[in-house]
Formats: structure tokens, sequence, C-alpha cells
């Protein structure tokens, strides 16, 4: 047992953030707030990368790595802020010919009107980057349905997230099935487990954020972070960014290797204390932030709406409780 | 990063989880827990046994005469010993935990003669004198005071939190030997016998009724200077060693304790229909949640101290949560018992069925305060985390 990360794990983490700061530095990001479509070149770049690619089998043009190399290279995407369905895309890349390279844009929801988690209010549905989408993954209990984006009729509207576009969508359309029902749960679960790495890299870039700040930033006569009441909030930010950290290792673990445990249960839980951190983080960075944590300027707000929209297609909080107690 | 165990882990497992199937059964019935020198005697049997089977001393070194186990193999034995229900450290704790890693390191060879033996055998109990009811959080400003006359320190001071005091034969023991210089620099380690005289010992009633801890009142208590661990006025650095023994294994025991005792509140909320309510259910899928990740991050930690010999600063971040945690799950037991929490008594289950556990759940709740204030208040766990860990400036 070593649940430590390999000299290879964390060459992979720095590979990925290097490339992040390199080529998805967040003044650059912050130049296409409002834009309406993804930036493809910077999307080759993620597939080039093997973002999309790096669980399949070499044979198939994959680095043939596990889930928890994935979730560490998906940390790092999400500290990034680097926009698009980069989860979606990449547990896609089985099942949809050219996410794996890049060349298909791959979205996901949950069926509208599923009774599992994510599952939610059948309408409306939102759906982030549609006009850049080609093809939509559509997951319910029982099956996998592919829908071609063409298929669908949706309303641009301003986002909350200045980085993701939205669309209003009045109905989804039936698809093709391209799985069943284990399909859909493997897909489902390995998009909590990505999605959560997304969320963990969030959390731990506002705790970042906020503990530099509390460093420099001085009031009456010292810096904010000597006082307690700052200090132990970047100390709560820590620990809900590494309880975080590990659950979705361990459920990234577990997707590896089944024998080590209920991989759903620690998925579900995992992206849900996940969320719940990259919310809470978000909320205590604009705080620490103080005036300036209430401009668009500082870009705490950012990583709020970003993870509400990452969260959003999950599930609750308690649909995702509810996972885990009945599998507890 | 890799969550199965190895051929030579599963194999040390094996035969232990063996050998507990064979005695655990079979142990006599667990004393009162209010009957001091029964719990001193069963708890005492349970560490001869250990010995005798080579398990005492599990994570201190071959040459302090534990059994050197790996890490790793520190959680199998914790994993193993709360799956067979075993009995826990009990009296022995601070002796195991505290004292004997101490003189492990620090002692002279004629302390490690004659101190070590009789822990690990379970001949001998020991309690801790750290604390003074002016030195809490702040224990670096004690005055139990040790003024030396010939070969001995004559002490006479006021201790406090000292558990097992009323059966214990030695008690670790911080004194102030200075005033000159920072107040951590005038500390020296002693080790003090409990029937010396001038020691008088008053138990403190705590919240849940129980005699936990007492009250060590010392006048002019003499200790041989023989019994000195460390030099003088370096009692603190000595302390400070104890913790380096620390793998992040401290509270693996009763975490995984947790878990079970949170999966025993699901079975008992669906058999009184309180599982149907969404809030019982999401509670016990946000705890659940988080000590999954809790034992996520205990195997993180454990690993981490594999690799570098050290512990990593996952320990207060763990135990800043679990502790939280802990009352979280207890306060969920309660609120499921309703109007039965009102009683210590044990009362019938609504169906006749198993006993409902009123009792021990109105006591496990109560106890649970005392996790976030015993070894390291929450509020000095989040100073250390955010000082230490983030670099914040100290106030």
């Amino acid at each position: 047992m070593d649940f430590d990360l390999s000299d290879d794990d964390r060459s992979l983490a720095d590979g990925m953030r290097r490339l992040c700061t390199g080529r998805f530095p967040l003044e650059q990001l912050r130049r296409s707030e409002g834009r309406r479509s993804l930036d493809r070149a910077g999307w080759s770049v993620l597939a080039e990368a093997g973002v999309f690619s790096l669980r399949l089998a070499p044979s198939a043009g994959g680095a043939g790595l596990g889930t928890a190399q994935a979730s560490v290279v998906f940390e790092e995407l999400g500290r990034a802020l680097v926009p698009g369905p980069v989860a979606a895309t990449h547990v896609a890349a089985a099942m949809v010919e050219g996410a794996a390279t890049g060349e298909r844009t791959v979205g996901l929801l949950p069926r509208p009107g599923w009774g599992g988690p994510g599952g939610g209010p059948s309408l409306p549905a939102m759906v982030g980057d549609l006009g850049s989408l080609d093809c939509l993954l559509v997951v319910d209990g029982d099956a996998v349905e592919l829908v071609e984006t063409g298929e669908l009729d949706g309303e641009p509207v301003e986002g909350l997230d200045p980085l993701t576009p939205m669309w209003f969508v009045a109905e989804i359309p039936r698809g093709a099935a391209v799985g069943a029902a284990a399909a859909a749960e493997a897909i489902w679960r390995d998009h909590l487990v990505l999605s959560g790495a997304l969320l963990v890299g969030m959390a731990a870039s506002t705790s970042d954020m906020a503990v530099e700040y509390a460093k420099v930033r001085q009031q009456f006569d010292r810096p904010i972070g000597a006082f307690q009441a700052v200090k132990h909030m970047c100390a709560d930010m820590l620990v809900r960014t590494e309880l975080c950290r590990a659950a979705v290792h361990a459920a990234a673990v577990a997707v590896d290797q089944p024998e080590v445990g209920d991989s759903v249960r620690a998925a579900a839980g995992a992206a849900m204390l996940a969320a719940q951190a990259a919310d809470a983080n978000a909320r205590a960075c604009i705080q620490v932030y103080g005036g300036m944590g209430f401009t668009w300027e500082v870009p705490a707000h950012l990583y709020l709406t970003r993870a509400r929209v990452i969260s959003q297609f999950l599930g609750s909080s308690g649909a995702l409780a509810d996972v885990v107690a009945g599998r507890f | 990063m890799d969550l199965r165990y190895s051929q030579s882990e599963e194999a040390f497992r094996a035969e232990l989880r063996s050998w507990l199937a064979e005695v655990v059964p079979v142990l006599p019935p667990r004393p009162s827990p209010h009957d001091w020198p029964a719990r001193r005697a069963f708890d005492t049997a349970w560490q001869k046994m250990l010995y005798d089977a080579g398990y005492a001393g599990i994570d201190w070194p071959v040459q302090g005469g534990g059994r050197g186990a790996s890490p790793v193999e520190q959680l199998v034995y914790l994993e193993e010993l709360e799956r067979a229900h075993a009995p826990y450290v009990g009296v022995n704790f601070v002796g195991l935990l505290h004292a004997g890693p101490t003189i492990v390191v620090e002692g002279t060879p004629e302390q490690r003669a004659r101190f070590l033996p009789p822990i690990l055998r379970g001949d001998e109990v020991w309690c801790q004198g750290f604390s003074e009811p002016d030195a809490g959080s702040d224990l670096a400003s004690l005055r139990t005071r040790a003024v030396r006359h010939g070969d001995d320190y004559v002490v006479t001071g006021t201790k406090i939190w000292t558990s097992h005091a009323e059966v214990a034969d030695c008690c670790e023991l911080l004194v102030r030997t200075s005033d000159e210089g920072p107040k951590h620099k005038g500390i020296t380690w002693l080790i003090m016998p409990m029937d010396a005289p001038g020691i008088e010992i008053r138990p403190l009633r705590t919240i849940s009724g129980s005699s936990e801890f007492a009250e060590l009142f010392l006048d002019g208590v003499r200790v041989p200077v023989a019994n000195r661990v460390g030099a003088e006025n370096d009692g603190w650095r000595v302390t400070m060693v104890t913790l380096s023994f620390e793998r992040g294994t401290a509270f693996v025991g009763e975490l995984l304790e947790t878990m079970e005792l949170l999966r025993r509140l699901k079975v008992s909320a669906r058999r009184s229909g309180a599982w149907d309510e969404g809030e019982v259910r999401h509670r016990v899928g946000q705890m659940g949640a988080e000590l999954d990740a809790l034992w996520a991050l205990a195997r993180r930690n454990i690993s981490q101290a594999t690799r570098t010999g050290v512990p990593g600063t996952g320990a207060s971040v763990f135990k800043l949560a679990f502790s939280e945690l802990r009352q979280r799950v207890a306060q969920l037991g309660m609120d499921l018992l309703g109007p039965a929490g009102l009683s210590t008594d044990e009362l019938p289950s609504a169906d006749g069925g198993e006993p409902l556990g009123n009792g021990a759940l109105v006591e496990l709740w109560l106890n649970a305060f005392n996790r976030t204030i015993a070894a390291g208040t929450s509020q000095i766990q989040r100073n250390i985390v955010a000082e230490r860990i983030l670099g914040l400036p100290k106030a």
C-alpha cells in the first residue's frame, strides 16, 4: 500500500501545470470573457498533451494511464480554470470517435427527469459551450445516448460564469444508444471523479490566493493573516482542500483497482466534498480579499461561478449524499 | 497511488487476524468504566497477551523492545484490532504511546532497562503530568517547580487532566527548573514514582460523570535525579521527540470505530423509520463521505511517513477534521435516540428487539466534547495549520 503520489505522478502534475501557465494563463483566458466559442486551437493543445486520451490503451492512441493519473492532470486544469467540457470529452474518449484527438468536443448531461444523482427537475436544461459542442452524451440509470448537437434547439443566454457560455435548451431529444446500464454507471462515476479533480484544483487555487493575500495585505499595522479570525478561515480552506483531494484520489484508485472498495460510493462522496470545498473556498477567498474580493478584477468570483457550473451537472449535495448513504 | 496491500502486509494481517480470532472471543467481560482497579487489571492483562504474542509496542523500534513494524503494518494492526473488537490500549496509553517512546530515544541505558520492559509486559501503568491549571494550550508556561537537593529533585506544584492517576505506577512529569531565558528553555522531564510521599490525587468528574481525569497536588515530592530523562532544562525538546514517533496512525483506531458507529446508526434509523427522512440520509451520506475522505487522508499520511521517515503535515489537518466530525456523528446518534437520549439507563427498544444502546450513545456523545480540546484544541490546531503549513504570521 502506497497512497502517496509517485514521482511519475508528480512530474505529470508539474508538466500539466507548466502547460497551463504557459498556454492558458488566466490573464489570457480573461480576454475571452463573453466569447461564445471555445478556443479550438487551445483544445487541440490539450488533446496533444493527452488530456482526453490519457486512459486509452496505447493501441488506441492513448497513454494507458490510470484514473489516478487523470485526476492529477485534471486538478491542474481546474486550478488554471481551463474552460470547456474537459471532463466530459475525456470520459467520452473511448465511446465517441474523434473525442480523444480533440477533433470532436463532447458534452455530458444527465437525462432531465432522471431520478438519479444529477437528475433533478426535468427542465429547463442548461448546456454550457453548446455552440462548440459536436455531440452530447446524455446519461441516466439505464443507458448512455449520443445526441448530435445539430438536433438541439438552444437559445443563447448570458452565462453566470463569464468563461462558460450558456444555452437554454427546451428539450433534450432521444439519441442513439451507445451504452447500456453498466456503461452509464461507469461514465457517470468517472465524470464525477474527474469533475471532482477539477474542483479540487479550484479549491486549492482560491486557498492559495487567500493565503498569499493574507500575508501581504496590511491593516492595523500588520498582515491580516496574523489575526486569528482570518488565519482560521485560511486553515479551514486548507483542511477542505486536503480532505477532498485525498477523497478524489482514493475514488480514482478505486476505479483503477476495483478490489480496494466501492468506486461509486467513493466517486459520489469525493465529488460532493470537492464541490463543497470549491464553493466554500471561493466564498472564503472573496471574504479574505475584502472589498477587492467583490470586484470583477480579482478572479475569486470566476472560481465561485465555475464551481457552480461544474457542480450543477454532478447532482446536488443531497442527491450525492443519498448515493453514499445507501452504500455506506 | 496504490491502495492494495503487499503480500507481506497481507501475511502480517492474516497472522494477526487468526490470533485475534482465537483470543478475543474468550476474553473476560469488560469491566465497568467506573471501576478503575478492574480496568487496570483488564487492560494490563490484555497488554500481557499482546506481549506474549509478539505484538507489544508494535510501533516501537526493535532496540527498544518493540516490534518495529512499518507504518503500513501499524495501520493493518489497528484495522484488525478494530475489526475483531479487541480491547483498546486503555490505561496503557501513556506508557505505550508517550513515555515509552520518549525513553527509547532519550533515556539512559539504565532507564531503558528499568522502565521499558514493564510497559511492554503490562506490569506498570503510566500517567501524564504535563498540563497545569494555568498551563493548558500554553503548556510552556508551566510552574510546577523542581529544586535540586543532593541526588533528588524536590517537586511542588499542581498538575491536571492526569488520566489513570489512581492506578498509575509512574508519571511522566514536566517541571520548571529555571526561570531564565525563554520559558520553554527552563523545563525538565522527570519520571515520578506514583508511590512517592507528597502526592495527593483528587479525581475530577467529567461531563459524562466519569473520573477519567485527576488533579495531582505535589508537595515536596522527592524524585531521584537518576529519573531525569535528558538534560536539565532540556525537557521541552525531549517532549517534542515523542511527536517524532507519530506516523499518522494516532486516530486511526477511533476513525474506524466511528465508521462502524455510523453504520450502526444507519441500521437503527432504518429500523425506526427515520431513514425515510431525507435529512437523516443526507447527514449519514455527508458524514460517510467525510469519514471515507479521512480514511483516505490517513492512508496518505502513513504513506508519506513511510517514504520520508517523518510524519507529514497532514496529521494536524486530520486531527482537526476528525475531532469535529466525531462530534457530529455523536450528535446524529443523539438526534436519532430522541427522547431515549434523556436517559443514561438502558431502555428497552420499541420493537422489543436488540437493546437500544442509549446509555452508551449518551456517554459517547458527552465524551466527544473532549475531542476538540484534548491533544491540542481545535483553535490551537488551526493556528498550527495556518502558521506551520501555510506560513501565515504569528499574532
